[in-house]
């Protein structure tokens, strides 16, 4: 578990020929007790990392698929201490690497002094937290360094050069190229200066670079995972199970994966 | 002494305050953070800035003294800062015109804004109508329900509304869309945010744009009393107006300086909106503040009858007054609100907003404790028009 296990899986997959693919889906939707059956089907659907949403009442970085499924997780009495709970009890079962996405928040109101090593003891790899800036790093940077937790950061089209490899240098894990401007959401194009962004971010990251943001086909799927080393798919997952499709899950996870496809 | 200087280069009023935004916003909240330290040390800003303050809004505004108010009440001398006599009714196109007139200046035609009750919707609007902006603006649907006559002002003016049926379809979800527009859209937009809230500079800049009134009102008592007041009284939602009013005299310690909250229904029933009062620390919107949340970082809806306090967070610089003490706050019920409104109306023949009317409730109590020497001055954050309807509502629900 820990950085280095979410790293490792994402270059075990690149090395035999393929990409990684990292599934995310909302805990407690629709109820915490799917959980464990949510996270062994995309284990055996290969799945190389499993992003994992923690619900909040606020989410402003979310498109309406991720908002929704929030609302239902909060429905059905998902808490952070809840989640956290079932993972522990199911650790031995998953071996996919997992992180967490979680707005600040319901991070603070658990405790920053305790939240991080109650996480890694759940078995949960890394965290991704979308409204933590590098600015404001320095509110968890003394009780994430007493764990092993990667932190993985966020890049963006809009972020000027010099802050571009600044992240890219500090990200551990992965480093998340947010393929998009704008909230999580499927989008039907892709941005012609996606190619260039990934290069940028590869040349200065010594982690793997997976891309995200607004993908939702195989087509998609591949034409992304091509430009680096893998690619996340969030609402499109979230939507597919929610309508109970999960074949077509597996359908993208094997775009990215097998790699014949590719 | 020291002197007040917050906040500090990150943004952060002690523990508080910050850039807590998705890192597609940091480009945009740092280039914004850089265009208002240019234009604050640019005169031909400030000339323009005046120009339409004096102009266009209506500034200098009075300070009032209420006579008749003070001798029924037959305590201390109360003065009233009449925000509510600014074009549009209240003090919130102070902040807008600042703030569009930044936008022009970073090169935005669009504007996004959130509103709850509609007045900084249309104060928003009003500033895009005069200066040829775009302008979307982000309402709830129960809002939109509870104000049709704001929305049409603001379609009137040109504005596109957009109802918000996410969440609660109130003034917090209208900001978490207004957010999500302006990452969407963050190249050619720039969002006004209506309160002493969101990611740095935000806070600092529209704490600036509404400090006029306080600077005006330091002016006019020294004219008119040859002293400062004893005591300076605001109602806050978010904050705005009482920031205004109350940072010109941060450093002057006598001046006691009180906030007032609503506590809608009564803190013990839970369903209020007096976030100091009641309330604990966490991040909402781009900031570390004050907050109503639940024990899992759940941000709650708040409860008032004035929908302009009808918000589960505090400004940070508030959330900063309040740990140091600098300010006392305190909260006032919505019936407490009723009565408040139906004395000023019949005594001074001034309708006050619901929102100005918590404070005003708070300045009686102050006023019947004190003694004629002292003085305290009110903001009279907006009129009441908006409100009547609410108010007749509520009036014949009490009987």
């Amino acid at each position: 578990m820990g950085k280095i296990a979410i790293q490792e899986a994402i270059e075990q997959v690149n090395a035999r020929g393929a990409k990684a693919f990292v599934p995310y889906i909302m805990a407690g939707d629709p109820s915490l007790s799917e959980l464990k059956d949510q996270l062994l089907y995309l284990q055996e659907s290969n799945a190389t990392v499993v992003e994992l949403g923690i619900p909040f009442s606020d989410p402003v970085a979310d498109g309406p698929t991720i908002q929704e499924a929030g609302k239902r997780a909060l429905k059905s009495g998902t808490t952070l201490p809840k989640i956290l709970s079932v993972l522990k009890e199911i650790k031995d079962d998953i071996t996919v690497p997992i992180v967490l996405m979680t707005y600040i928040n319901p991070l603070f109101k658990y405790g920053l002094g305790k939240v991080f090593e109650d996480i890694e003891a759940a078995g949960v790899s890394g965290l991704i937290i979308p409204d933590l800036p590098l600015e404001q790093y320095s509110l968890i940077e003394t009780h994430i360094k007493k764990t092993d937790l990667a932190l993985i950061q966020l890049v963006t089209l809009m972020s000027p050069d010099q802050r571009i490899e600044k992240l890219a240098k500090l990200s551990e894990g992965f480093v998340y190229a947010v393929s998009v401007t704008g909230i999580t959401g499927e989008r039907a194009t892709i941005s012609d200066q996606l190619e260039g962004f990934i290069q940028k971010l590869k040349k200065h990251s010594p982690v793997p670079v997976l891309a995200g943001f607004g993908i939702s086909s195989p087509e998609q799927v591949a034409q992304v995972a091509s430009l680096g080393d893998g690619v996340i798919v969030g609402s499109k997952i979230v939507d597919l199970q929610h309508k109970g499709e999960q074949s077509k899950i597996r359908e993208l996870i094997h775009a990215a994966t097998q790699p014949s496809v590719i | 002494m020291t002197t007040y200087a917050q906040p500090d280069i990150n943004g952060q009023f002690g523990q508080f305050g910050g850039r807590f935004v998705p890192e597609t916003l940091m480009r945009a909240v740092l280039e914004l953070e850089e265009a208002y330290k240019e234009a604050q040390n640019d005169p031909e800003f400030h000339k323009l800035l005046e120009h339409y303050l004096k102009d266009y809004i209506g500034r200098e505004n009075p300070l009032y003294y209420a006579e008749n108010l003070t001798k029924k009440i037959g305590g201390s001398k109360i003065y009233f800062k009449r925000e509510d006599l600014n074009h549009t009714g209240a003090h919130k196109i102070n902040n807008t015109i600042g703030q569009a007139l930044l936008a022009i200046r970073m090169g935005k035609k669009k504007i996004v804004a959130e509103t709850g009750a509609g007045q900084h919707g249309v104060a928003t609007a009003t500033v895009c109508a005069l200066l040829n902006l775009d302008c979307v603006i982000y309402m709830g649907e129960e809002d939109i329900r509870r104000q049709q006559l704001n929305v049409f002002r603001m379609e009137l003016l040109g504005a596109r509304v957009e109802s918000v049926s996410q969440g609660s379809g109130t003034l917090k979800d209208a900001v978490n869309e207004a957010m999500r527009y302006w990452v969407t859209n963050v190249e050619d937009t720039h969002y006004i945010i209506g309160s002493v809230l969101g990611p740095h500079p935000f806070p600092q800049m529209v704490r600036d744009f509404q400090s006029v009134i306080g600077k005006e009102t330091k002016k006019q008592i020294l004219e008119k009393e040859g002293r400062l007041p004893d005591e300076i009284i605001a109602c806050i939602g978010g904050g705005s107006n009482a920031m205004g009013i109350f940072h010109p005299f941060i450093n002057d310690t006598e001046v006691k300086l009180t906030g007032v909250e609503a506590a809608g229904s009564g803190i013990h029933s839970g369903k209020h909106a007096a976030t100091l009062t009641a309330g604990d620390v966490g991040v909402l919107h781009g900031s570390l503040m004050y907050l109503l949340q639940n024990d899992d970082g759940q941000i709650q809806e708040a409860h008032s009858i004035s929908a302009g306090l009808d918000y589960p967070g505090v400004g940070p610089e508030h959330s900063y007054l309040h740990e140091t003490k600098r300010v006392h706050y305190t909260s006032v019920t919505d019936n407490e609100a009723l009565d408040a409104l139906q004395l000023m109306s019949r005594t001074e023949g001034i309708i006050p907003a619901l929102e100005t009317a918590h404070a005003i409730h708070y300045a009686v109590e102050s006023a019947k404790a004190g003694n004629p020497e002292d003085i305290i001055v009110v903001c009279l954050s907006g009129r009441g028009d908006k409100d009547v309807n609410t108010v007749k509502a509520a009036l014949e629900e009490r009987e």
